[in-house]
């Protein structure tokens, strides 16, 4: 059997070590998720997302659990940050979901942002994948929801989770523009602290203001959990089941997510692999750091630097 | 980009014992020195953390224990990797053993045990000595 038969014959080493070649950008990865896709599309994904601390490990604990009475199996790729002065980092979320490790339905990854030159979006997309071909029904992602590159992971689940928790009326004013506007359903986690009732409201005033965006489509629901005492999750569970058959609707509604998903991650995938041919080479053999210390002595500014280099790298013809 | 490829590392509490100061302090160690540590938590069956382990794709498992049930617990570790085809896996151990159970441990494919006094870089060069991220 070779690695992409193992992998959907489920077999846990197979895909573990597949994504571990992803994460380390190895090119045989990417035959392997050649033969991979046409096994995937069938899982359902959602994408548990929030600052850190607001519950979203233990959140996502429960909603496993509710799933697997139900029969489901589910994978987990958990995101943590890559500590930006060692590139090392701590991944301590399976830590809430511990009761799951002996659970043959379950899979969980640990994955870390891996700095600037990571691609954490493709290496995401391309895990997920990975478990969809695995025959998961349902694959959580979790991440901590800063920066561009988990909004972009956000908006390649199928239903979008954020998690906030009382208090935070004021950050919210500061992230509504950012990954609040991606948000499918709302989660006011840990409300049986002060000030529930007041996120609740700063956050349904968001929705109402954008009244357009909604008018016609999928309002996002605003729902309370208590994530430790599984209390909420069942109403949760209910929502992304309404939600997926609000995007399962209309034919029309499901081919322009579909297109826009295929659109996007076809962007990205080619602005990857671009910027990965192009500095590979320069970063090993040292040009690139010329390159900057140049910049930084004021010797070349910056714009011709850039071009000096894509003109030598991306001549066409040449590779 | 042909990015190094990272050493990851699980850091496992197994057996009932709920003092995990020591094996934070160690997950930070290792973070520092640029691996990806997974940490499993207090309370963890060898079971528990074989499985992690595999799911994780980690190149070494660094076992915690301060209660006494490390001749049970660590070989356990050890044997079940083997049982599941992952011996490859690296595994050491920390925390307060008679001496005598020490030259016992390794035999039993324990590849090194650090004892309470070690300085933190020496644990991690060593790890970087003897671990290599799989290829």
């Amino acid at each position: 059997m070779n690695a992409a038969q193992r992998i959907v014959s489920g077999d846990v080493r197979a895909v573990a070590r597949l994504i571990r070649d992803i994460d380390d950008m190895l090119p045989e990865a990417r035959e392997v998720l050649k033969d991979l896709y046409p096994f995937t599309g069938k899982a359902y994904v959602v994408g548990v997302t929030g600052a850190p601390g607001v519950g979203k490990s233990t959140l996502v604990d429960q909603m496993v659990a509710h799933w697997r009475k139900a029969g489901k199996t589910i994978g987990v790729l958990a995101v943590d940050p890559t500590s930006p002065f060692s590139g090392g980092a701590i991944l301590g979320d399976r830590v809430r979901m511990q009761r799951h490790s002996m659970d043959e339905g379950v899979f969980i990854r640990s994955m870390a942002t891996r700095g600037y030159f990571g691609g954490l979006t493709q290496s995401t997309r391309s895990a997920i994948d990975v478990l969809d071909a695995m025959g998961k029904d349902y694959i959580l992602v979790e991440t901590v929801g800063v920066g561009q590159d988990e909004i972009d992971i956000v908006q390649s689940a199928d239903t979008t989770l954020i998690v906030l928790i009382p208090g935070m009326g004021d950050d919210i004013q500061a992230l509504k523009a950012g990954i609040l506007e991606v948000g499918d359903i709302f989660v006011i986690n840990k409300a049986d602290r002060e000030g529930a009732d007041r996120t609740v409201n700063d956050i349904r005033l968001m929705i109402e203001m954008d009244e357009k965006r909604y008018k016609n489509g999928w309002k996002p629901p605003i729902l309370t959990a208590q994530a430790v005492f599984d209390k909420g999750i069942a109403e949760i569970l209910d929502e992304i089941e309404n939600h997926a058959s609000y995007l399962r609707s209309s034919e029309e509604k499901r081919s322009r997510v579909r297109y826009e998903k295929a659109r996007n991650n076809l962007v990205e995938m080619i602005r990857d692999r671009i910027s990965m041919e192009v500095l590979s080479d320069i970063v090993q053999s040292g040009e690139f750091e010329d390159a900057v210390q140049l910049i930084v002595d004021r010797q070349i500014d910056p714009y011709t630097a850039c071009d000096n280099i894509i003109s030598k790298k991306l001549r066409p013809g040449t590779k | 980009m042909n990015q190094r490829r990272k050493i990851r590392v699980l850091v496992g509490k197994p057996g009932l014992d709920g003092h995990d100061r020591g094996a934070r302090i160690i997950a930070r160690a290792f973070r520092d020195a640029g691996f990806e540590v997974v940490y499993s938590g207090l309370h963890q069956t060898p079971e528990e953390i074989v499985q992690a382990a595999i799911q994780e794709d980690v190149d070494m498992i660094g076992l915690s224990s301060l209660a006494g049930a490390h001749m049970y617990l660590f070989p356990r570790v050890v044997e079940l990797l083997r049982e599941n085809g992952a011996d490859d896996v690296v595994v050491c151990g920390g925390g307060i053993f008679p001496e005598e159970d020490v030259p016992r441990l390794k035999k039993a494919g324990i590849k090194e045990i650090f004892t309470p006094g070690t300085p933190l870089p020496e644990i991690v060069n060593w790890v970087e000595e003897n671990v290599r991220p799989r290829s």
